[in-house]
């Protein structure tokens, strides 16, 4: 009680763009430079803006799910069936279009089937308290096994016209509909985890569900709403992929959810959940999208890119590590 | 008599002597010491956060000591690690009892060292008979080859001292061993320590109940503040004088307890059940009034005060706020109407490491601070700055993590953070367990405040000196149900002790 | 009686094969002749040699999504050793496998370990790592049959008393991982640090090695696997067994393994690999397409985590006395 006045704390120390400077993301921004630096001075065809606009193609649709996966992750759930739903969803228009329904019809059929596997996933894991790694393991070979079980080793070709400009057209010059609907979702996800009290509620979540659920946080609804979110983003990526590819097969995207989840990891965020921004999984779909465009110009197979992909994922985590332990053996 | 005095010239098994021991914000251990003797008991005494679970962490070598020396049988030595500190042959057996409930009885009695035939193999058959020796000899008749998760609590505390008999233990710790136990059971566990004491161990007994004490200790040792303030025979001792070394201070004036005018009834609980957890739970509480929630750990307090908020679900019972009915079936429909509760695992319930203060603060009245779901920082950092500096938070800055914090200060957060909804009613569940002596001022001095405002308080607490110091009336718990209850005028310790410990007559 | 089968999940699934056998039988009778079943239990033996790695590695609170990836890769190395020299006797190309893949499960277990770094994090990793790998070396060129000498190919196949060497090697896997897991302090020490990693400090176990000895197991079994799997189809390329790593999982949650660790047993894994093999081969005879086996092991490791989680609940604490006499 030696001072009466109660003291004043300030509301931050550190100014925004100090701690900027010292976030992942800026290493991550430079990452991002050099590498397009490098493609630049490796290949000539790299600067071409068709080029570059073809690159888009590696990741916008992946990158889409990522943003989801990245709420999720954040929130400490895993969501690994999401290549399988773009597989279900796009089995499910391709019915659909067998059946004569128009473009704007298949639309919604994409993104029904999309929201229904993510209804599905929310209430098993939310609902019965089921973990959410097994849950979506299991609907991963559900959702897949199902579009197999319709398709076997059949596709469905043939879609309308008027259906491949979600994946084939352009909004503006050299501006794909998928790259505008990338930045579209970048900001609109962007906006909802950083700006909203439901992203609010996803970080304290993250940290600790008890507490949250403690302090008044629908804990349940705001895991459901995730997991639907992220088979909506399934449902408008299998839209895309499919209207791109003119063709749907059971294999479709097989492999994804891996990539996304990299990007996710690779973007900062967190595997354990708790903290991760959306600029970060917006950089490393970049990153990732020029890096695969670069080996493809210097014709590397996507599989040697795959290992490139591994070691990166498995450094960002383990190199921090290291680099922490050096710095206390150097203070000791 | 005279073989007491025998005893105490032997050699103690293992002596603490000059421990210290802090954590930040808070001296849990000063300059403390202990003996134990081969084939005595000794009771630990002391109030809740006057450092027995530190002195025990530190026995069975997962705290280590700032400062003192310990010995095992008169060599000077240190316990680096939990495996060091059972090498020496220390176990302790806990409340929760810390073993594996997947596994066989035998197992956990003998994982780790379990016999092996000549292969190298471990032998299950010759394990089951050993264990099986070992449970006769606690007087427990289990299976040895059963899984542990179908035990009771009881038969998994004589799993736990089977195991210490198996790895040859010379000092055994029981805290609280009959917190969970029977009438008939708390024999059968006196009659077993009755053997380890004819076996020559050394007995540290940590309970709450003096008839007990009285009934099993040779020694005694009374912490209070993390301080020895006396120790000597069970013989030379009566109830009164260690109730008073425990309870100590003159309570009276620490406590910044101001006089309010106590209103009318705002909250009233009614006919409150639980099938496994309470019941029979009516009580009614008053506007500025404080509540005290006295009881032993275990008796069921936090779990009533968690169904209130929705947490879990009573089986029976009303609640009526300002006169009409409330139905809770959640955290968030609490806060809603007005009551919260400050829960009193604050690492687990209440505080959201990883979080910065502000957004601690401002997680249950975000729908306020917001404006139709977007976030506003300038009116977070507001809310934030002004509950922070009503309780006296100290903190370099409102956007650092809560993490970084002392335990008090985060506790200060913790109140901040469901004060700032404007309650009725706010239920403080054990609001200064473990932290240090300024910070716990403050949260008094606030409690005081928040009363005189009109708020209606909760207060469950342990601490003998913070209910008789700060409560208008006072419920006492014991095994779900309510025990006991005293008007301010007619509060006396003694009373509260009896009450929670079940001691009839004075 | 319902109380006692889910109390025990072994007996559970033995109800459920013999169920799954019943009906298929009563459509297609030979499918329960003992040299049909003998069959489907040969088909069956590299994934129950795999589901026993992967139980090992489950019961320690961790995965390992590698070990398909890992199968791939030992058993390119074994093939292109066969295919260049096929003068290297083929138990020393067995025990190259074998320690190959226990090489690389090590990798995922020094990471886990020293590191720290999520389980599911490293693995997910090293999958990649692994099968980019086998392009590396193999340039995504195949060996075939006719690349592979006779004694590589014959050994999986040939008889003994009745039964083809895959199906004794499983086996004696099984053998082999159940004494592991009762009898050793290994095998103990993984139920224990799954159990209540805790507790097991106390009792002396250190947690990150018994967990970095589980990687060495299901890395050991895979490159075994490797072989039996190249051998056995005669062809090793890139993308063989993708994405089998599901289906060892899907085979230890259907075997009652916890994926929170410390609950599970050897006759668990491999009934919970039976049951996935009796689907599958029983598909093509009943006239259900064999794409539906991947809907079917999705939907019933649902329903198994679901039963799981059901038998793990625990209850909650007992405070009035009353309640307590119940």
């Amino acid at each position: 009680m030696a001072d009466v006045s109660p003291r004043i704390i300030p509301d931050r120390l550190q100014g925004r763009s100090s701690r900027l400077l010292k976030s992942w993301e800026s290493l991550l921004l430079v990452v991002a430079v050099l590498i397009f630096t490098i493609n630049s001075f490796a290949s000539p065809y790299f600067l071409d803006p068709w080029n570059l606009s073809d690159a888009t193609f590696n990741f916008t649709e992946k990158a889409m799910i990522a943003f989801a996966m990245a709420l999720v992750i954040i929130a400490g759930e895993i969501d690994l069936s999401v290549a399988s739903i773009i597989a279900l969803s796009s089995t499910a228009m391709g019915l659909a279009m067998q059946a004569g329904f128009d473009t704007p019809t298949l639309v919604a059929v994409g993104l029904a089937t999309g929201l229904a596997c993510g209804a599905i996933n929310g209430a098993l894991i939310t609902g019965l308290g089921l973990p959410s790694i097994v849950v979506t393991i299991g609907t991963m070979s559900l959702f897949r096994g199902l579009s197999f079980i319709i398709l076997g080793d059949q596709a469905f070709t043939n879609y309308p016209a008027s259906f491949a400009w979600f994946g084939q057209g352009y909004v503006w010059w050299v501006f794909s509909f998928e790259f505008a609907l990338f930045i579209a979702f970048a900001v609109i996800y962007g906006v909802l985890l950083h700006w909203t009290n439901f992203g609010r509620a996803v970080y304290a979540i993250g940290n600790n569900p008890t507490a949250s659920l403690f302090s008044g946080v629908r804990v349940g609804r705001v895991k459901f709403i995730l997991f639907l979110l992220t088979g909506l983003m399934a449902g408008i990526a299998s839209i895309c992929l499919t209207s791109r590819l003119g063709s749907t097969r059971p294999s479709i995207a097989l492999g994804w959810e891996l990539e996304v989840v990299t990007m996710v990891v690779l973007g900062g965020v967190n595997i354990l959940g708790g903290s991760g921004t959306i600029p970060g999984v917006v950089l490393a779909a970049l990153i990732m999208g020029m890096v695969t465009f670069g080996f493809g110009l210097l014709n590397v197979p996507g599989i040697v890119m795959s290992i490139f992909i591994g070691v990166l994922l498995i450094s960002v985590i383990a190199l921090p590590i290291l680099w922490k332990r050096a710095r206390r053996r150097m203070a000791h | 008599m005279l073989q007491e005095t025998t005893k105490s010239l032997m050699k103690p098994a293992v002596a603490l002597e000059g421990i210290s021991k802090s954590f930040p914000g808070v001296r849990a251990l000063s300059d403390v010491s202990l003996a134990l003797y081969p084939g005595s008991v000794t009771a630990l005494i002391g109030e809740n956060g006057a450092g027995k679970s530190t002195l025990v962490k530190i026995l069975t070598g997962i705290y280590q000591p700032d400062g003192g020396t310990l010995r095992v049988e008169g060599e000077e030595t240190t316990f680096a690690s939990a495996q060091a500190a059972a090498q020496a042959g220390v176990t302790a057996i806990h409340q929760e009892t810390v073993l594996f409930d997947e596994l066989s009885v035998a197992e956990n009695i003998f994982l780790g060292h379990a016999p092996r035939n000549r292969f190298g193999l471990i032998d299950w058959k010759q394990m089951n008979g050993d264990a099986r020796a070992l449970l006769a000899r606690v007087g427990a008749d289990l299976d040895p080859a059963i899984r542990l998760r179908d035990l009771g609590i009881a038969s998994k505390h004589l799993v736990a001292i089977a195991r210490a008999l198996s790895i040859d233990a010379r000092v055994v710790i029981m805290d609280e061993p009959t917190a969970a136990l029977s009438h008939k059971e708390i024999h059968e566990l006196y009659a077993l320590i009755d053997r380890l004491k004819a076996d020559g161990k050394a007995i540290l007994f940590i309970s709450h109940k003096f008839d007990e004490i009285f009934r099993i200790a040779d020694r005694y040792t009374v912490f209070r503040d993390g301080r020895m303030v006396g120790e000597g025979l069970m013989a030379e001792v009566d109830q009164d004088r260690l109730v008073k070394m425990m309870v100590g201070r003159d309570v009276g004036q620490v406590f910044p307890k101001t006089e309010v005018a106590i209103g009318e009834p705002v909250l009233t609980v009614s006919g409150y059940r639980h099938p496994t957890e309470f019941e029979d739970i009516n009580f009614e509480l008053r506007r500025g009034e404080i509540l005290g929630f006295y009881g032993l750990i275990g008796a069921g307090r936090s779990e009533f005060m968690q169904s209130l908020i929705g947490i879990t679900k009573p089986s029976a019972g009303a609640v009526k706020l300002d006169g009409e009915v409330l139905v809770i079936r959640s955290p968030a429909e609490a806060i809603e109407a007005g009551i919260v509760y400050v829960p009193e695992e604050r690492g687990r319930q209440g505080a959201i490491i990883g979080l910065p203060i502000f957004q601690n603060v401002t997680l249950p009245s975000l729908t306020r601070t917001s404006r139709s779901g977007f976030l506003r920082m300038a009116e977070e950092f507001a809310l934030a700055r002004e509950y922070t500096a009503r309780l006296d938070l100290r903190a370099a800055s409102l956007d650092q993590d809560v993490g970084t914090l002392s335990g008090g200060n985060q506790q200060k957060v913790v109140i901040a953070k469901w004060l700032a909804t404007k309650p009725k009613v706010i239920i403080l569940d054990e609001p200064t367990k473990g932290i240090d002596i300024g910070s716990k001022a403050a949260v008094h001095a606030f409690m005081s405040e928040l009363a005189s405002q009109g708020l209606s308080v909760i207060m469950v607490s342990s601490e003998i000196p913070e209910i008789m110091g700060m409560a208008d009336r006072v419920i006492v718990m014991r095994e779900g149900r309510i025990a006991g209850r005293f008007e301010r005028d007619d509060l006396t310790a003694e009373k509260l002790v009896r009450a929670a410990a079940g001691i009839v007559e004075a | 009686m319902m109380k006692i089968l889910m109390k025990n999940r072994e007996l559970l699934l033995v109800v459920a094969i013999a169920a799954l056998l019943v009906l298929i039988t009563l459509r297609f009778p030979a499918f329960i002749e003992p040299a049909n079943l003998a069959r489907v239990y040969n088909d069956t033996s590299i994934l129950i040699i795999l589901a026993l790695g992967q139980m090992a590695v489950i019961m320690t609170r961790c995965i390992d999504l590698s070990m398909a990836a890992n199968l791939a890769l030992c058993g390119m190395v074994v093939a292109m050793i066969n295919s260049v020299a096929p003068g290297v006797p083929v138990p020393a190309l067995v025990l190259l496998a074998l320690l190959l893949g226990a090489f690389l499960g090590s990798i995922n277990g020094l990471l886990i370990w020293k590191l720290e770094i999520p389980p599911i994090v490293v693995t997910l990793g090293t999958l990649t790592i692994y099968r980019g790998t086998i392009f590396l070396l193999s340039g995504g060129a195949w060996i075939n049959a006719h690349q592979m000498s006779d004694a590589f190919k014959a050994l999986p196949r040939a008889t003994l008393a009745g039964l083809p060497v895959l199906s004794w090697l499983s086996v004696l896997m099984i053998a082999l991982i159940y004494i592991v897991m009762t009898r050793t302090p290994l095998g103990r020490a993984f139920h224990a640090v799954g159990g209540n990693p805790h507790a097991a400090v106390y009792t002396g176990i250190d947690v990150g090695r018994t967990r970095f000895a589980a990687y060495c197991l299901s890395g050991a079994l895979a490159g075994l696997s490797g072989y039996l799997w190249v051998s056995r189809y005669a062809v090793a390329y890139v993308d063989i067994a993708n994405g089998f790593e599901l289906d060892i999982i899907a085979a230890c949650v259907i075997g009652g393994i916890s994926i929170a660790g410390g609950i599970g047993s050897v006759p668990g894994a491999v009934l919970g690999a039976l049951f996935l093999g009796v689907i599958k081969n029983a598909l093509p005879v009943i006239n259900i397409s064999p794409f539906a086996q991947m809907a079917i092991s999705g939907t019933v490791i649902i329903i198994a985590v679901a039963v799981n989680a059901r038998a793990e609940k625990r209850k909650g604490r007992v405070i009035l006395k009353k309640a307590e006499a119940h």
